[in-house]
């Protein structure tokens, strides 16, 4: 085993000089920029998910200038191509590698054994490693304040989800939405279409209309493209921006947006490894970090719902609400969060359950 | 005077090795104008795409890995599109023959016999195999296309290891995300050189294609397709049932998309996930075109295609492409692969009006 | 707003059958020339960021909708240009079309993503439209989804009644006839070719104008594949194509509304499955049937020509 393992470093570091030789100019001076690598799982046009972390290279740039180099790699598939590209991204110096696809977290590993100098980042896994880091946003705390919202908004007391996969993330969110509309509205139902993709705004947009004709009077999303908004905005109801915010596209319609904003992160940690100071961690910020953040109010918006947003909003950043505090029903009826609980962050990490006033 | 276009009555054998030589250098050629006027570093640019991957052993062990799934489709398509049979669907086979074979892999998880691996290729070309047989039962006994078909059933492939990773297959300790267990190592294809990710999958890809042209060239059946394909009135004279053609070709190409689809689970994979395949069921069709549909020439396509990815992704990391200008760079080079046939099959002359009536 | 929910779910369904009738169309006009073009997804791209960029620069959708099919019909010719003058290999440039055509079309509308633009607009004649259930049926929509059933009727009268439908058939079942017979096959082929452009660009301006109006890249999401397969669905028929654009958006319009409806304890994976296997089923039947005519291919589909004098 021994053995093998030290081949194997040879191999790559035969690897990695062979790649640096073929790049020109020399690199080894103390003042050559930190090359910061990005990996992305779809096209930085999307509007959505790769868009926002586009956004957050773009705040480090902006902030570090020469001091950084950039690099970003688009529509890397979860699988063999993205393995390669990671360590691609490695072995031609760069010293801080982001990689932002669940799917990307086994590569990273893999990658991160043999390049034990670079850092990693992983977004929204699990594995940790001494050079690789894990980070992940609260989005559910961004579903709580929509849900509440909803919740004074809505008349017909239905809601449409418009949602991608059943990972715990978008589960998370589903209930998180309608623990808090329910605060406001007990009978309010949230209705759920499975689009089984992540982006397919033909898709996510004939999702909203069914769901409207079905009787929602608003449309939630946890897919990438406007185009659920857009719907509700051709169809007189109302809706939640996702990832950014999409007022352009639904003026009307649009009460808030979730925004991702992962560019105080970046900047953070490359500024961590400027400075020698970068360590591994399992961070999951939310609204108080400033990781999940909300856009203004729209118009539709009335104040008794601005208040008991804000309300949500002061609470949960200092603490004093949680998202999931029980009493908390299953969708059977069965208490499974007592009163005076609340669901740990590991509980929460791996939910695959609805709560009561789901319909998925 | 005027351009005159004419077939040659023999294939040129010099052009046919020279034109692909003679494509690259146009590719090369137009995308130095291309990323110049973009405002890229021109030299660094072609470099990357096209030297740099080639220059280290890591770098030509990745362009293996890439082309052995591209390899092992493209010479079974081929064997169909001789004949006629359209197979579009090697997509979804792959995907049934990694979701057979890595079925078996996590039935003996932690099992260390070495007749998991064996298991697991034939379960996942009798997977794939299983798949095309749809297409190719509808067809002789319906008569319904199996454009349609094939091509219908890779997304029904797709969203069935949807189900299987979201569900039952799913790993019991990963935080219900959508994946199974890592595979234990009698599961794992070995890797050929230690430090990279060359498999010994990658062999068996090259040998196949060789079996296939040894198949093709010296078997009756090889015959037979060759027939049907290039004088199908012939072949109904000879009475070679068209029937037997379509389930063989279909099934061929089937087993082996799956077979690629085993190689990829238990090769760099390692494991099952939502989605398997980058494309190479759609990516192998031009390979195997770009061969020629032959299998020696489908070798040398696959490389080129990997090629034109990795190239590709490399000029993201170096040069700072964006990824839609490496798929322009891409589509080009294809174009001009495709369109260079062209000297290889006619031959274009100048004739002087006045010599013409004379000739 | 007093619609019932079929009719609402209609209305959903001809939005959702309206890009893929297009491109289908257009298509079907290629193939029955004798000439398969796979790039059908390369050339929606390239319509919807041309109609996009176009409405949003000048402000006018119409203009926009012109551009989309010109976009298209660009890159159809390029296709007959290497499938036709030079003979390439006519798959195998079908599916390099579509990898031309994600990485120009990213490339046009880099600039161009979070934008909004204005949807086409509906044409409500007052007084009808306000009619229920026919209101809102039959009048109100854009003035796209009213082109593609024209387009429907005009291709098939084209191919049945015409003399230039006659030829286009002849080149592409027999092209050694048609040219000894003195047709101009590749001329033929080349506007084929085009025209089916022109068609899969309206399709996709018909996605970034009307469907969801907004470009992003890869938008179409498969929808020039799914066009492909209904034209083998259809057999190479017009009205087959408008009944197979309406089936499989008729399908997944209701997987969707059955989810929202609730009640079903079906994984959503395979409520996904089911407009792929309606298709093959539907048309299993229709080939199994009493009524089934000829199902076969355009006798020279994917074959090159070249005149050999």
């Amino acid at each position: 085993m021994k053995y093998d393992l030290t081949r194997r470093k040879f191999v790559i570091g035969t690897a990695a000089t062979a790649g640096a030789l073929t790049l020109a100019g020399p690199r080894a001076f103390a003042a050559d920029p930190l090359k910061v690598g990005f990996v992305y799982v779809g096209p930085i046009g999307d509007y959505g998910w790769t868009h926002g972390h586009e956004l957050g290279r773009e705040a480090v740039v902006h902030k570090f200038g020469d001091k950084v180099k950039t690099t970003y790699v688009e529509n890397v598939a979860e699988g063999p191509d993205a393995e390669r590209v990671i360590r691609q991204l490695a072995s031609s110096g760069h010293g801080l590698i982001f990689t932002t696809s669940f799917g990307f977290m086994n590569p990273t590993i893999r990658v991160a054994k043999q390049f034990r100098k670079v850092k990693f980042e992983h977004a929204t896994g699990y594995q940790t490693a001494p050079n690789v880091a894990v980070y992940n946003a609260r989005f559910h705390e961004g579903r709580s304040i929509c849900g509440a919202i909803a919740g004074h908004v809505s008349k017909s007391g239905i809601v449409g989800y418009i949602a991608s996969f059943p990972i715990p993330e978008v589960v998370m969110g589903i209930n998180a939405f309608t623990l808090a509309a329910q605060k406001v509205r007990p009978d309010i139902k949230v209705k759920v279409v499975w689009i089984n993709s992540w982006y397919d705004p033909g898709k996510e947009g004939d999702g909203a209309k069914t769901l409207i004709d079905q009787g929602a009077d608003i449309v939630c999303q946890h897919t990438d493209s406007p185009a659920p908004l857009q719907t509700a905005e051709a169809r007189g109801v109302h809706g939640f921006g996702q990832a950014s915010d999409m007022k352009a596209y639904a003026p009307k319609a649009q009460l808030t947006a979730i925004l991702d904003d992962w560019s105080g992160y970046y900047v953070q940690r490359v500024q961590d490894v400027l400075d020698g100071k970068w360590k591994s961690h399992n961070i999951w910020w939310g609204l108080k970090e400033g990781m999940v953040k909300m856009s203004p109010y729209g118009d539709a918006v009335p104040e008794k719902a601005r208040k008991d947003a804000d309300a949500i909003r002061d609470g949960i950043i200092a603490g004093t609400v949680h998202p999931f505090a029980g009493p908390i029903k299953n969708q059977e009826g069965k208490v499974v969060v007592a009163e005076g609980k609340s669901m740990s962050d590991e509980e929460l990490q791996k939910m695959d359950w609805y709560v009561q006033g789901v319909e998925a | 005077m005027q351009l005159k276009i004419e077939p040659r009555r023999e294939i040129s054998r010099n052009l046919l090795y020279l034109t692909p030589f003679l494509a690259v250098l146009l590719t090369v050629v137009t995308g130095f104008v291309l990323f110049m006027l973009m405002g890229y570093d021109p030299f660094a640019a072609i470099y990357h795409f096209f030297v740099s991957p080639l220059l280290s052993l890591y770098g030509l062990s990745e362009l293996m890995v890439k082309a052995a799934p591209l390899i092992i489709i493209g010479v079974g398509l081929a064997i169909g599109f001789r004949a006629n049979v359209w197979n579009i669907g090697a997509e979804g086979q792959l995907t049934i023959g990694a979701i057979a074979s890595g079925a078996v892999a996590l039935a003996f998880w932690g099992d260390t016999g070495l007749w998991v691996l064996p298991l697991m290729c034939i379960a996942g070309v009798l997977g794939g195999m299983l798949y095309a047989s749809i297409p190719a039962f509808l067809k002789t006994r319906f008569g319904v296309n199996e454009i349609l078909t094939s091509l219908m059933l890779t997304y029904v492939a797709t969203l069935f290891l949807s189900t299987l990773v979201y569900g039952p297959l799913k790993d019991p300790a990963g935080f219900n995300f959508p994946q199974s267990r890592m595979f234990t190592d009698a599961a794992l294809l070995g890797v050929v050189f230690d430090g990279t990710r060359m498999h010994t999958g990658t062999i068996f890809a090259l040998l196949i294609a060789v079996a296939v042209w040894v198949l093709m060239t010296f078997t009756i059946i090889g015959f037979q397709v060759r027939v049907v394909g290039q004088a199908p009135a012939a072949a109904r004279f000879a009475g070679f049932s068209r029937n037997t053609i379509i389930w063989f070709g279909l099934l061929v190409s089937g087993g082996l998309a799956g077979l690629a689809g085993t190689f990829e689970v238990a090769g760099p994979i390692g494991q099952l996930i939502p989605v398997i395949t980058p494309g190479y069921g759609f990516t192998a069709i031009i390979v195997a075109f770009l061969g020629r549909l032959h299998p020696l020439g489908i070798i040398l396509s696959g490389f080129l295609m990997a090629l034109s990815y990795i190239g590709g992704e490399n000029a993201q990391v170096e040069v700072g492409l964006p990824q839609a200008v490496t798929g322009v760079f891409q589509g080009l080079l294809l174009f001009f692969l495709l369109a260079s046939d062209f000297l290889v099959r006619y031959r274009v002359r100048v004739v002087r009006l006045v010599t013409e009536t004379a000739s | 707003m007093t619609d019932s929910s079929a009719v609402l779910v209609l209305l959903t369904v001809i939005s959702a059958a309206t890009p893929l009738l297009f491109a289908a169309l257009g298509e079907l006009i290629t193939e029955k020339s004798g000439v398969l073009n796979l790039g059908v997804e390369g050339m929606m791209l390239a319509g919807a960021v041309a109609a996009f960029a176009v409405a949003v620069t000048t402000g006018s959708s119409t203009l926009g909708v012109f551009a989309g099919a010109l976009a298209g019909a660009i890159l159809a010719f390029a296709f007959g240009v290497l499938t036709l003058t030079l003979a390439a290999n006519q798959v195998a440039t079908g599916l390099a079309l579509t990898i031309f055509g994600i990485g120009l079309s990213a490339l046009v509308g880099a600039g161009f993503v979070g934008i909004a633009v204005t949807p086409l607009p509906k044409l409500a004649i007052p007084g009808v439209s306000d009619l229920p259930v026919i209101g809102s049926l039959v009048f109100g929509h854009d003035a796209l989804v009213y082109l593609s059933i024209v387009a429907t009727v005009a291709v098939a009268w084209f191919l049945k009644k015409t003399r230039g439908g006659m030829i286009l058939r002849a080149v592409g079942e027999s092209d050694l006839s048609a040219h000894s017979i003195g047709y101009d096959v590749i001329g033929v082929r080349y506007r084929a070719v085009v025209f089916g452009g022109a068609m899969s660009g309206l399709g996709g301006a018909f996605l970034s104008l009307a469907y969801t109006p907004m470009w992003a890249e890869e938008m179409t999401a498969g929808r020039g594949w799914i066009a492909l397969a209904l034209v083998v669905f259809a057999s190479w028929r017009p009205w087959r194509v408008l009944f197979g654009a309406y089936l499989f958006g008729g399908v997944t319009i209701l997987q969707l509304y059955l989810q929202g409806a609730g009640g079903l304890d079906i994984p959503s994976q395979v409520m996904s499955m089911l407009p792929y296997l309606a298709t093959i089923l539907v048309l299993t039947v229709i080939a199994a049937g009493p009524w089934k005519g000829r199902l076969d291919a355009p006798a020279c589909l994917g074959r090159p020509f070249r005149p050999s004098t």
